[in-house]
């Protein structure tokens, strides 16, 4: 297919799906449930004080469930993907990297940044917050050792991989309980509601900052093969 | 000028809500994103559009959900379950795209090479 026609149907295709959602926008119904009012009457049974908290870990925990299970399953694939030779192809960038500033920086700034993930996740049980930006905060910690050049990429094996699982296995097991009680899946007993969320929530904190810092540390090295490449994708 | 004429002539009218504009902007993004999915032949482009239209259809999902009864925490819990996914499908589609360039792949498709 040529470029000329393609960008032509691409363009109508794009055209055509903003003109369709448009009018789905236009003319959506007005729900007739009242969801705000629903997650508000119940808030005092979740256990946490935060109506985004409650639905992620009460109302609609299998989607965090399900969630966990596909970083769990992107990291996986990363492992699996990552060159064996690469811990060799990354030490090379470090060398320019130490600087004794750049160290300073991190020795200061790293502790704080993890410091503030740890705040996030506490305030996410009464206010915008939780595991998913906590989590975040410390990955982003990690990169930045990483890209300051701490050969943090050379521990990871055995106990990576069990922190990486924690998240998923915790939640499964506490998700379980219900069961021995008779209850379905997922539901929390009511007395421990608000720790049990908070523990899950813990766990899942250090599984999604592993994930996410794996999936930036174990990328493959698409820099080291450029040289035995033509010229002509050199130049791209 | 213009901008008077925007406040005037859609923003006064009771029909122009604050939410409609975010969905009719995730919804923009979203053909703006099709049109670089179908359009692009270089696959970092097609990864970058297609992260793209997710965020357009995360913005509609938030957007429509403030209704007059106040911000409506399922769409926004939903959505931020949504963002976690789309970053590590992201993540994914890059590493694999990564992969495939150190083992000697380029950064087109057989089919869009000329």
């Amino acid at each position: 297919m040529n470029t000329q026609l393609r960008l032509t149907l691409a363009s109508v295709a794009g055209v055509a799906l903003f003109a369709l959602l448009t009018l789905a926008i236009w003319y959506h119904p007005t729900s007739t449930v009242d969801l705000p009012q629903l997650v508000a009457n119940s808030l005092a049974e979740t256990g946490t004080e935060h109506p985004i908290t409650a639905v992620l870990l009460n109302f609609r925990s299998y989607d965090t469930l399900l969630e966990v299970a596909v970083l769990l399953v992107a990291v996986v694939i990363t492992l699996a993907l990552a060159q064996q030779d690469s811990n060799e192809a990354l030490s090379s960038l470090e060398q320019p990297a130490r600087d004794s500033l750049v160290i300073a920086l991190t020795r200061r700034l790293v502790p704080l940044v993890v410091l503030v993930g740890v705040y996030v996740l506490w305030a996410g049980s009464y206010q915008p917050g939780g595991a998913f930006q906590a989590g975040a905060l410390i990955a982003a910690a990690g990169v930045l050792l990483r890209l300051a050049g701490w050969p943090i990429h050379q521990r990871a094996n055995l106990l990576l991989r069990v922190g990486l699982t924690l998240g998923l296995v915790v939640f499964i097991m506490i998700a379980s309980i219900a069961l021995v009680s008779g209850q379905p899946f997922l539901t929390y007993p009511e007395r421990w509601a608000g720790e049990l969320i908070f523990a899950i929530e813990t766990v899942l904190t250090l599984s999604i900052a592993l994930t996410l810092l794996s999936l930036f540390l174990f990328s493959p090295e698409a820099l080291s093969s450029q040289s035995r490449k033509p010229s002509k994708e050199k130049a791209q | 000028m213009t901008t008077e004429l925007f406040t005037t002539e859609l923003f006064a009218t009771e029909l122009f809500t604050t939410e409609l504009w975010f969905a009719l902007i995730g919804a923009l993004i979203i053909g703006i994103s099709t049109i670089g999915f179908f359009g692009a032949t270089h696959i970092l482009k097609r990864i970058m559009a297609f992260n793209l239209m997710g965020s357009g259809v995360f913005l509609i999902m938030v957007g429509l959900a403030q209704h007059d009864r106040g911000v409506d925490p399922v769409p926004q819990a939903l959505v931020l379950t949504g963002i976690v996914v789309a970053v590590s499908a992201t993540a994914l589609a890059l590493i694999i795209f990564r992969r495939y360039i150190a083992s000697g792949g380029q950064s087109k498709l057989p089919e869009h090479r000329s």
